[in-house]
């Protein structure tokens, strides 16, 4: 919504302002197009942002500022003019609640997943192949790294145990050994790692037809045991911001990788699963021969 | 290769930038022989549509000729040398939307879904050229284009049409019918349509193709309602008389039997104290888009009719007239156009002379000057309605 308000006073400044009875004053003139600048540095922070809080925080900043020159103005104004600007002024306080609710909810949850101790995420999609197949993949776990944006690589050790690496997120490079300690060909397969990982961890993940008889519902729960220490701060920062996008994401990947056969790479987002963050991207033009080569870490 | 791209705010510019190349296993490269300015673009440009980058390539309606095939594209599908009219969504062909038709909402083309599912609850097809929240592809406004699930979306033409002829199957051809199709039409039916663009025009002759009895064109530029009365429909201009009498007196007091909405978020007509409501609702961030069309063909349409709206909405309305929507039983359809579904049948419409799809083409332009076509197309100059380019 920051967008409807940025967009309107950029582009129509002169009809915001007098709309909103400040139509009368120099200054308005030069702050109506700078409000709205601020609306859409606002909007493009909620959206692109993972922290969310703090861009919350802004935007009851930036009411408060509404507010204060809104006063300001209605002390200056009669009449007509004055009644325009009460109105609005009811309406920003309306939509300062709301963005203090916001705010206040946002950094509640960043607060709490920040902090150590278990972490449990579930995430869920639907794929458009037999419960079967989707299981035998999953089930080969060296094809895990194919989707999940933190897995470097798994090998597997034997029939039930493996071998697994993560990535930089982690801070220096993360291993530890897994076992499979539950499965049921086509239906669920439970793992958990082993020996003394710097970051405990296990997951489930269930494979159950969809009511289309066609499809399969691939549901997923993930728990992190989040220890103290360097490594355990590397971890909470890393999951601490947006941990169920993250995992959206890596069953966005498997459903590309086994529905369409690899992951889909757009000229803005061409590295696939090796892309950090959706945003900020590179244009939406063709990649040089030289940006081709070095690839994601340039 | 030489490309229209996004500049800023209000701004395109022809620049240089690299060729395409292949990224997956089932793209191809395209040389583009024709490309158009669709009014979608306009919203880009505008700023409306979030998500723009300096320096991404635009353009979403193009065809050419193929140039290169990845390695997962069957032969027997496209080979180098076809010539092809591509479709604006991306769809893989293999999920549970491209599976029932639903092409512009597939489910794996988006590598921004997280960021469309914010906008939209679930996210949406891959656009080429059309913002990062719609994938960050680059467009067709350009000599050459990667085109994903190439296997999937481009057409083949095997006859010898014109490029003109074929162009427009890319988007607002299908667009125009789909618009049509969702009404419904039945021979005894008059059918409204708010806006006499290019999509407009085609959703007229559509509706006309599908059988009903009368088409209304409604708009304020007299070209415009000029070009759709030249093709045998009625001009209502809203700037000259009060729309819902007019169509009233049109159709003996009933209303419209199907109103199709082709205007979208950017509609600058309804009554003076709406529009100004409108604007105090964008002011105070509780509406991104303007729905006065929208508005007004609900609002004029007849008791159990329907409202198909193919105009592009992009956030949230308000004032939306839920009460004569219930109490009057309208219906309501909408969505992108699921382009794939209709290239073929529309080709074979074409082919057999039903449809002339070059009559709304004014202007002809090479695509070094991509940024005065975009100039005439927003400022209505010059009478414009379609401009081609040639790269
Ligand atoms: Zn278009
Ligand atoms: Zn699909």
């Amino acid at each position: 919504m920051s967008l409807g308000l940025g967009v309107a006073q950029l582009v129509a400044p002169n009809a915001v302002r007098r709309i909103s009875g400040v139509d009368d004053s120099p200054t308005s003139r030069a702050v109506v197009p700078l409000v709205g600048a601020r609306e859409l540095v606002h909007a493009a922070g909620l959206l692109t942002s993972r922290r969310k809080g703090a861009w919350a925080w802004t935007r009851v900043m930036g009411d408060a500022m509404d507010l204060t020159a809104l006063g300001v103005a209605i002390s200056h104004r009669a009449g007509q003019r004055r009644r325009r600007l009460l109105g609005v002024t009811g309406a920003i306080v309306g939509i300062t609640a709301v963005d203090l609710l916001t705010a206040v909810q946002a950094t509640r949850s960043t607060a709490t997943s920040g902090r150590g101790g278990p972490m449990e995420l579930t995430a869920t999609t639907t794929v458009r192949i037999p419960a079967p197949e989707v299981y035998t993949f999953w089930r080969d776990l060296q094809n895990l790294p194919t989707f999940m944006a933190h897995l470097e690589e798994v090998r597997t050790t034997g029939d039930r145990t493996s071998h697994w690496t993560a990535g930089a997120p982690f801070g220096q490079n993360v291993e530890w050994d897994a076992e499979i300690v539950d499965e049921a060909a086509g239906e669920r397969i439970a793992w958990r790692s082993t020996g003394d990982a710097d970051v405990p961890n296990a997951g489930t993940v269930r494979f159950v037809p969809a009511p289309d008889g066609v499809s399969t519902e691939v549901h997923v729960v993930l728990t992190y045991d989040i220890p103290g220490g360097p490594v355990g701060k590397a971890v909470a920062k890393y999951f601490g911001e947006e941990p169920h996008q993250q995992l959206d994401d890596d069953l966005r990947r498997l459903k590309q990788v086994l529905e369409t056969g690899e992951v889909v790479r757009s000229d803005g987002a061409p590295w696939g699963k090796r892309a950090r963050k959706e945003f900020p991207q590179r244009p939406a033009q063709p990649l040089s021969d030289d940006e081709l080569a070095k690839g994601a870490d340039a | 290769m030489r490309a229209n791209t996004w500049a800023g705010r209000n701004k395109v510019e022809v620049r240089d930038v690299p060729d395409p190349k292949l990224l997956n296993r089932r793209d191809a490269i395209v040389r583009i022989t024709s490309t158009a300015i669709c009014g979608s673009d306009l919203h880009l440009v505008d700023g409306y549509v979030p998500t723009m980058q300096d320096g991404d390539v635009m353009g979403h309606e193009f065809m050419g000729e193929v140039v290169e095939v990845g390695s997962d594209v069957p032969g027997d599908r496209l080979r180098v040398g076809d010539r092809v009219v591509v479709p604006f969504p991306i769809a893989c062909g293999a999920c549970g939307a491209c599976a029932a038709e639903l092409y512009s909402c597939c489910e794996n083309t988006n590598p921004n879904a997280g960021i469309a599912e914010k906008m939209f609850g679930h996210p949406v097809a891959g656009i080429f050229g059309y913002s990062h929240l719609t994938g960050g592809f680059a467009g067709g406004q350009a000599q050459y284009a990667r085109v994903p699930f190439a296997d999937v979306g481009p057409l083949k033409i095997e006859s010898d049409l014109t490029d003109e002829q074929v162009l427009f199957l890319s988007d607002i051809l299908p667009t125009g019918y789909m618009g049509a199709e969702m009404c419904d039409i039945q021979p005894s039916d008059v059918v409204a349509v708010w806006g006499a663009g290019p999509v407009g025009q085609f959703a007229m002759d559509s509706a006309r193709v599908l059988g009903a009895a009368e088409v209304i064109a409604i708009d304020k530029e007299p070209y415009r309602l000029e070009m759709a009365e030249r093709a045998g429909h009625t001009p209502v201009n809203f700037d000259e008389v009060d729309v819902r009498s007019r169509l009233l007196e049109l159709t003996g007091g009933r209303g419209p039997d199907k109103c199709i909405d082709a205007v979208g978020l950017e509609a600058t007509h309804g009554s003076a104290h709406i529009a100004a409501f409108d604007r105090v609702k964008q002011a105070v961030r509780s509406e991104s888009d303007r729905p006065h069309a929208l508005r007004q063909a609900i609002l004029s349409c007849r008791s159990g009719g329907v409202v198909s709206v193919i105009g592009v909405y992009g956030g949230l309305v308000d004032k939306f007239p839920a009460g004569a929507w219930m109490n009057r039983a309208l219906t309501l359809r909408t969505g992108q156009c699921h382009v794939q579904r209709y290239m073929e049948p529309l080709l074979r419409r074409i082919e057999a002379g039903e449809i002339d799809p070059t009559r709304i083409i004014t202007h002809t332009l090479p695509l070094d000057e991509a940024e005065r076509g975009f100039e005439l197309f927003k400022n209505k100059q010059d009478n414009c309605e379609k401009v081609v380019l040639k790269p």
